[in-house]
C-alpha cells in the first residue's frame, strides 16, 4: 500500500486548524495540526513529515522563525507559509528563507490542491529515488561489506569465486579494515554457509592456551583439564576456521599449525587418536608477514600453505570515496539498533569525515558514527554530532614513540602547575630528583622563558 | 441516488440555515457551522443526513466549497450556489444543475461513508474544484469505492 503523506499544520486559530485538517482529510492525507511553533517543534520528531503548512503571525514564535527551526534540523522539510495580510515583502522574504510556497488566506481550494497534489508527486519520486538508490547500493555490496572502490570491488568478485572453492585465505590488511567481515562474507557466500563459524584471535592468547583452545584436550591433558574439550578446529567442522591476528601465533605453533594444514589431520593435546578436518582455513593479519619471514618471526613453509589465495584490503585512506557510503550504511545500521529515525548527514559533516586519515579505518568510522547517532538532536548529523579523536588528526601520532609522549606529558603536567616541581612530579607519581633528571634529559623549558644558555 | 448508496431517500421539512454561520465580509456562510447544525437534526431511523442549500459557501482557509462532509461522520451539506450556470454568466440550466447537484451529494455522502478522494477520474469521488471537474468526473463510485461504501453501510446497519 502507498505511504500517507503526512502533513502538519501550525495555525493559532482553531477554526483554521479544524476546516484545515477536514478539508486536507477528505483528500485521503493524514493531518495533525497544532496551535504554536513550539508546540510544532515538539511534534517534530514523531513522524517523517512530508509537508507543513505554517502561519505567518502567529504569538510567540512566528511562521517564518518556526520554518528556520525546522530547517535547523530537517533541511528538507517542505514549508507552506499561509498569511491572512498579504504582502509582497513577506511573501518575499518568505520565499527567499526557503518556503516552497506562499498562500494568502482564504486560498483557492484549486490552487492548494495542485501545490499538494506537485508535493505528493514529489514525495513519490523522492521515495523512487530512495529505492533506485537502494537497489544500485546492492551492487556495491558484499554482505555486510559495502564499497564502490576499485580495487575494493575487485575483492569483492574475487571473494564471490573463493567462496565456492575450499582453497586457504590469507586476508591482510591493517586493522579496522573489515578482515574478519571478510572471511565472513566468504564463509556466507560458500557452501559451507549453514555449519558454523568459528572465529580465533591468535593474539589474544598465551601459546598453551592458544594450543588447547585450537586443538582442544583430552581429560586429564593437564591440570585442570578435568573433562574433554573439543578445540576451535573440530568445532569448526564442514565450515569455515577463522584465525585473526595469525602473525601473532609463536613459533612452535606455526609448526603444528603448518602440520594441520599438510596432512588435513591433527590430534587433541594429550591425545593420540587423528581427527580429520574439512573445514576451510581463513587467516588474516595487520603484520607485513614478508618482513616476518625476513626476521624469522614467522615461517616462510606455513606462509606459503595460508597464502594459496591472497587478498589486501586497503585502509581507509586509500578509498576515500567509500567514506559517505559507509557513513550511509552505518547511519542506517544505527537508525535499526536504536530505534532511531536520522535521514543523513549535513554536508559540512561529510567534509569533516572526508578530512580525516583513519588510523582504526572502517571500524574507527563506524565507532564515530555510533556515537553521532546517538547524540544528534534532529534527523540529520551535523557537525557539532562528529567527534574525531583529536590524536588521529596528528598524522605521526601512529610514529611517535613511548620517549615522546613521556617528554610532551610532563610538559603539560609542568605547564599545568606553572611549573611548580613538588606538585608537578606529585602528579606525575614520580619524586622529584626523578623529574629533575627527566627534565633535563628532555631539555624542557618553561614556556616563554629564555633560554638559560 | 438511493441506487448507487443502495439506500432509501427520503426529504425531511427545511431547517433553517443558522444564522451564526454568515460571514459578512466574505458575504459567504461558512460550512462547518452549517453542518454542526445539520448534525444535530439526523433523524433516529436515518443513516445519514444531507442538507442542501442555495447559499454560496466557504471554509476560513478556502475562498469556496461546493459542499462539505464528516469523513464517516453522519452529515454532510451540499450548495447549489456555484453549480448554477447563472455563477458564471450564463444562461440557466436547470438539467446540468441537477445533474451536478446529484454528483456533488453522492460526493459528499461518500465522505460520510468513509471514503477520501478518488483518484480515478471515472469515479465520483474524483476531487474537483471547479464545476468542469464536476461535469467530468463520473457519476457513480468506482468499483473499489462502492465496495467501501457497501460494507461501511453494512457495519452501520448493524450498529
Amino acid at each position: 500500500m502507498e505511504k500517507k503523506v503526512n502533513i502538519m499544520v501550525v495555525d493559532d486559530e482553531e477554526i483554521v486548524r479544524a476546516s484545515l485538517t477536514g478539508w486536507l482529510e477528505e483528500d485521503g492525507y493524514h493531518v495533525e495540526a497544532v496551535e504554536s511553533g513550539r508546540k510544532a517543534l515538539e511534534r517534530l520528531p514523531a513522524r517523517n513529515w512530508d509537508l507543513m503548512l505554517v502561519d505567518l503571525k502567529m504569538p510567540g514564535m512566528d511562521g517564518i522563525q518556526l520554518m528556520d527551526e525546522v530547517h535547523k534540523t530537517s533541511p528538507d522539510m517542505l514549508v507552506i507559509i499561509m498569511t491572512a495580510y498579504a504582502t509582497v515583502d513577506t511573501a518575499v522574504k518568505a520565499m527567499k528563507k526557503g518556503a516552497y510556497d506562499y498562500f494568502v488566506k482564504p486560498f483557492n481550494p484549486d490552487d492548494i490542491s495542485l501545490t499538494i497534489r506537485k508535493i505528493v508527486d514529489h514525495h513519490k519520486l523522492v521515495q523512487e529515488n530512495l529505492f533506485l538508490r537502494k537497489e544500485l547500493k546492492k551492487q556495491y555490496k558484499l554482505r555486510d561489506m559495502i564499497s564502490k572502490n576499485e580495487k575494493m570491488l575487485e575483492i569483492f568478485e574475487l571473494a564471490r569465486t573463493v567462496a565456492k572453492s575450499s582453497s586457504t585465505v590469507l586476508i591482510q590488511g591493517e586493522s579496522g579494515t573489515g578482515k574478519e567481515l571478510l572471511a565472513r562474507a566468504i564463509h556466507d557466500e560458500s557452501p559451507r554457509m549453514d555449519a558454523p563459524f568459528i572465529s580465533v584471535s591468535c593474539a589474544s592468547l598465551t601459546e598453551t592456551l592458544l594450543e588447547s583452545e585450537l586443538f582442544g584436550h583430552e581429560k586429564g591433558a593437564f591440570t585442570g583439564a578435568t573433562v574433554l574439550n573439543r578445540g576451535k578446529l573440530e568445532l569448526a567442522q564442514d565450515g569455515t576456521l577463522f584465525l585473526d591476528e595469525i602473525g601473532d601465533i609463536s613459533l612452535k605453533l606455526q609448526m603444528d599449525l603448518l602440520r594441520v594444514l599438510e596432512q588435513r589431520e591433527f590430534r587433541r593435546v594429550g591425545g593420540s587418536e587423528l581427527i580429520p578436518i574439512n573445514s576451510r582455513i581463513i587467516a588474516a593479519t595487520n603484520r607485513d608477514l614478508a618482513a616476518a619471514i625476513a626476521e624469522e618471526r614467522f615461517r616462510a613453509d606455513l606462509y606459503y600453505r595460508l597464502n594459496v589465495i591472497s587478498i589486501h584490503i586497503p585502509p581507509l585512506r586509500e578509498r576515500r570515496e567509500d567514506i559517505p557510503l559507509l557513513v550511509d550504511h552505518f547511519i542506517e545500521k544505527f537508525n535499526i539498533e536504536m530505534g532511531k529515525e536520522i535521514r543523513g548527514i549535513s554536508e559540512g559533516a561529510v567534509r569533516i569525515l572526508m578530512g580525516n586519515d583513519w588510523p582504526g579505518n572502517a571500524r574507527e568510522l563506524r565507532n564515530v558514527i555510533e556515537r553521532a547517532v546517538v547524540v544528534a538532536k534532529g534527523n540529520i548529523v551535523t557537525e557539532p554530532d562528529i567527534s574525531l579523536p583529536s590524536a588521529t588528526s596528528d598524522a605521526n601520532h601512529r610514529t611517535k614513540s613511548l620517549e615522546e609522549i613521556e617528554k610532551a606529558h610532563i610538559q603539560v603536567v609542568l605547564n599545568g602547575n606553572q611549573w611548580n616541581i613538588v606538585r608537578s612530579a606529585h602528579a606525575l607519581g614520580i619524586d622529584r630528583v626523578t623529574l629533575y633528571n627527566k627534565i633535563k634529559k628532555f631539555g624542557l623549558k618553561k614556556e616563554g622563558a629564555a633560554p638559560k644558555e | 441516488m438511493g441506487d448507487c448508496l443502495m439506500a432509501n431517500v427520503r426529504t425531511i421539512p427545511p431547517i433553517p440555515v443558522p444564522p451564526g454561520s454568515f460571514e459578512a465580509r466574505r458575504n459567504q456562510y461558512y460550512s462547518t457551522k452549517i453542518l454542526k447544525e445539520l448534525l444535530d437534526g439526523v433523524p433516529q431511523d436515518a443513516l445519514k443526513l444531507l442538507g442542501v442549500t442555495d447559499k454560496d459557501l466557504c471554509i476560513p482557509i478556502l475562498t469556496y466549497v461546493f459542499g462539505e462532509a464528516q469523513v464517516g461522520g453522519t452529515a454532510a451539506v451540499v450548495s447549489i450556489a456555484r453549480l448554477r450556470q447563472e455563477h458564471y454568466g450564463m444562461e440557466p440550466d436547470r438539467p446540468l444543475l441537477l445533474e451536478r447537484l446529484r454528483k456533488e451529494s453522492l460526493h459528499e455522502l461518500g465522505h460520510t461513508f468513509g471514503l477520501v478522494h478518488c483518484p480515478s477520474r471515472e469515479c465520483v469521488m474524483y476531487l474537483s474544484n471547479t464545476v468542469v471537474d464536476v461535469d467530468t468526473r463520473g457519476r457513480d463510485f468506482c468499483m473499489a469505492c462502492r465496495m467501501v461504501v457497501a460494507s461501511n453501510t453494512a457495519t452501520e446497519r448493524r450498529g
